[in-house]
């Protein structure tokens, strides 16, 4: 195939060293066209992007608020990669998210005196379930009937982040508070510990098990090999007997509370209360991680930590007055130059030859 | 419900309805040459805001929409490049849009939050037909870019089924190697309608920011592009399909916001909840009737073509 002066030819196996190269490339890239956008808007790139990264990762406060910045993004990585193994397209972390966080604050608002060592684990369950349940629900559609998940998922994000509105406007108001809408704070029981004097709470720990959990799952594992396989080609998947709808169902049951957990973990460790945003789009900042990861949850882990450091800066250099935004545009753009440098990864370039320097490599068509 | 309230609501539902008819008339304009782009809802939210800035600026909101084909335009380009040359997954590149979308209309309208429009599209009545009754006061007391869609609708049909690009567009999208074959540029046709489609998105958005608020906010197009895009399967791929369920769906719309000036004893945030449970009673029922048959649908809907591969 051609394209212009390049000629394509296809790889016989997709190359390691693209792997590597097409996300880091691609940072860059994303970073050179934030710099264009600052640079026409007026601003100075440099010194922004300087201060964005220094700052989130260069100091010790800086480096512990990437972490918990980075707990949410890399728990709802976790969460959406499992689904997009099997070519589930889960673009519902967001509203699982909330869900998780709901069931959560239930636990902790209905047993407030309860000692930690039953409230936790109790919120834990809660949080996983009500994200599982909200993955549920568009699961069962798309099992039995074929309907579009990718529609469902997203139109129930906008239903649990109305539900969560609807609570802390209404009847889960805190009465002591001045009318804002907050839940009342968390009792000691519902706080999940943190490290040392820094913000970084527990949840830390369920994301790493969890990237842990799931790369041995889905590399050692018979049900993760089987997940790959009807993702990849459920015809061949239909053929060897898997079940397909039933594994449409666990796995997003899997991947909703996984999602939920980043929820729970949210209120639990950083809020110690439900508010509404308290989450900027984690959800559909997690599906550019999980991409990005190529889905391997290993790598989630270190994709967050980087998005993390992104968001954090992005706060920060919001008091020079750039706007906060700035930060989903870059990560907008990561995921273009992704896609794009794919191709790199199945095919190598070629400039074109005129025909006397010599045949071209074979495969070239027309 | 009185009389006066039922027209009340559907004139409510058609303008309601509008900006999720132009977004959903791209889409399907686009999956008919079979690319799938989930990136409406990022493309009406540039579009909003390019077109309120450049109506502020000018005074004019034709310039507005003028600015919002363009950013649409310009933004489904990228999602054409990535999936048509270099065949990446739709799906993502779809959503990256729509993220990409979300920061930049962000970004760039920052500065326009909450400033008031000047000179907005204004409804005027059409002489002779608004007096029809029961019709002329909801189909025809509008603005410009609502009587723009009762001609866009079966222009937009007739062009899908009654042309020789049209056909070839339909080729395009249910058999790339055949058409190809025929000396149908597969590459070009779909360009241009991934390119229309954003063109057409764009508006959408502009219509909320020019006519329906008009003002700007951050995210306000809130899931009308999603809708939309659910709207085209809704609409089995036909245009005119596509100007009832926007109008169902406005109406929908219309209802909730209505009741909650009845005093009706339901918390708005339910009220708000159900243009997006309708959207997925919709499409489960669709799906349904559809499975056996499968109307309509593109047969090569998602799929990259590869000339090398057929």
């Amino acid at each position: 195939m051609k394209i212009g002066l390049i000629t394509l030819e296809k790889r016989a196996a997709p190359s390691p060293i693209m792997a590597v190269m097409v996300p880091v490339v691609s940072v860059f890239m994303a970073l050179l066209v934030g710099a264009i956008f600052l640079k026409i808007t007026g601003r100075e790139p440099l010194p922004i992007y300087f201060e964005m990264f220094s700052r989130a990762f260069g100091t010790r406060y800086g480096l512990s608020e990437t972490i918990v910045k980075s707990i949410p993004l890399m728990l709802a990585g976790l969460g959406v990669a499992v689904a997009f193994r099997m070519q589930l397209w889960n673009i519902g972390g967001e509203g699982q998210l909330f869900m998780g966080a709901f069931a959560a604050t239930w636990v902790a608002l209905s047993f407030p005196d309860q000692a930690a060592y039953l409230l936790l684990p109790l919120m834990f369950f809660a949080g996983c379930a009500g994200g599982a349940v909200w993955g549920l629900l568009p699961a069962i559609p798309r099992a039995y009937m074929g309907v579009n998940e990718i529609i469902t998922t997203l139109m129930l994000n906008y239903v649990a982040i109305l539900w969560v509105e609807y609570l802390v406007y209404g009847p889960w108001k805190d009465p002591h508070g001045y009318n804002f809408p907050l839940t009342a704070k968390f009792t000691a029981g519902a706080i999940l510990p943190t490290m040392g004097d820094s913000r970084i709470h527990a949840g830390l720990l369920f994301g790493l098990t969890i990237a842990v959990v799931l790369w041995v799952v889905f590399n050692r594992t018979k049900w993760g090999y089987e997940v790959r396989v009807i993702g990849d080609s459920p015809g061949a998947a239909r053929f060897a007997g898997m079940n397909i709808p039933r594994n449409i169902l666990v796995v997003m049951a899997v991947s909703g509370a996984i999602c939920g957990l980043a929820g729970m973990a949210e209120v639990s460790g950083l809020m110690h209360r439900l508010q509404p945003g308290f989450s900027p789009g984690y959800g559909y900042t997690a599906i550019i991680i999980a991409w990005l990861a190529k889905l391997n949850p290993l790598a989630i882990v270190l994709v967050a930590f980087l998005f993390g450091g992104l968001q954090v800066g992005g706060y920060i250099v919001q008091t020079t007055g750039v706007p906060a935004t700035m930060v989903a545009m870059l990560q907008g753009s990561v995921l273009f130059f992704i896609l794009g440098g794919d191709i790199l990864l199945r095919y190598r370039l070629r400039w074109r030859r005129s025909p006397d320097s010599g045949a071209p490599g074979k495969g070239v068509g027309a | 419900m009185s009389y006066d309230f039922l027209v009340a609501v559907l004139a409510t539902a058609v303008v309601a309805g509008t900006p999720i008819l132009y977004a959903a008339l791209g889409e399907l304009i686009c999956e008919r040459s079979g690319i799938l782009n989930l990136g409406v809802e990022g493309m009406m939210l540039v579009g909003a805001v390019t077109g309120f800035i450049a109506a502020l600026s000018t005074g004019n909101p034709w310039a507005g929409v003028l600015a919002a084909l363009i950013a649409g335009g310009a933004m489904a380009s990228i999602h054409a490049v990535l999936t048509v040359s270099l065949k990446a997954n739709q799906v993502v590149s779809g959503l990256a849009l729509t993220l990409f979308g979300t920061g930049l209309s962000a970004y760039i309208g920052k500065a326009y939050i909450g400033m008031p429009l000047a000179n907005p599209f204004r409804p005027f009545e059409i002489p002779v037909l608004s007096e029809i009754p029961f019709l002329g006061p909801i189909l025809f007391r509008n603005d410009p870019l609502v009587y723009l869609t009762f001609l866009l609708v079966p222009l937009a049909w007739f062009l899908l089924f009654r042309t020789k690009a049209g056909l070839n567009m339909r080729a395009v999208g249910e058999n790339p190697a055949a058409a190809d074959s025929l000396g149908v540029n597969v590459f070009a046709t779909r360009y241009m309608y991934i390119i229309i489609g954003g063109m057409l998105a764009g508006v959408g958005g502009a219509y909320l920011s020019l006519a329906y608020v008009p003002a700007w906010m951050e995210n306000m197009v809130a899931g009308r592009g999603w809708i939309a895009v659910a709207l085209v399967i809704f609409a089995t791929w036909n245009p005119v399909n596509a100007l009832l369920g926007a109008y169902i769906f406005g109406g929908i719309h219309a209802l909730g916001f209505r009741l909650q000036t009845l005093d009706v004893n339901v918390s708005p945030y339910f009220l708000k909840m159900l243009p997006y449970l309708f959207t997925i009673a919709v499409l489960i029922f669709v799906t349904r009737k559809n499975n056996r048959s499968r109307i309509g649908a593109p047969k090569a809907l998602g799929q990259a073509y590869d000339r090398e591969e057929r």
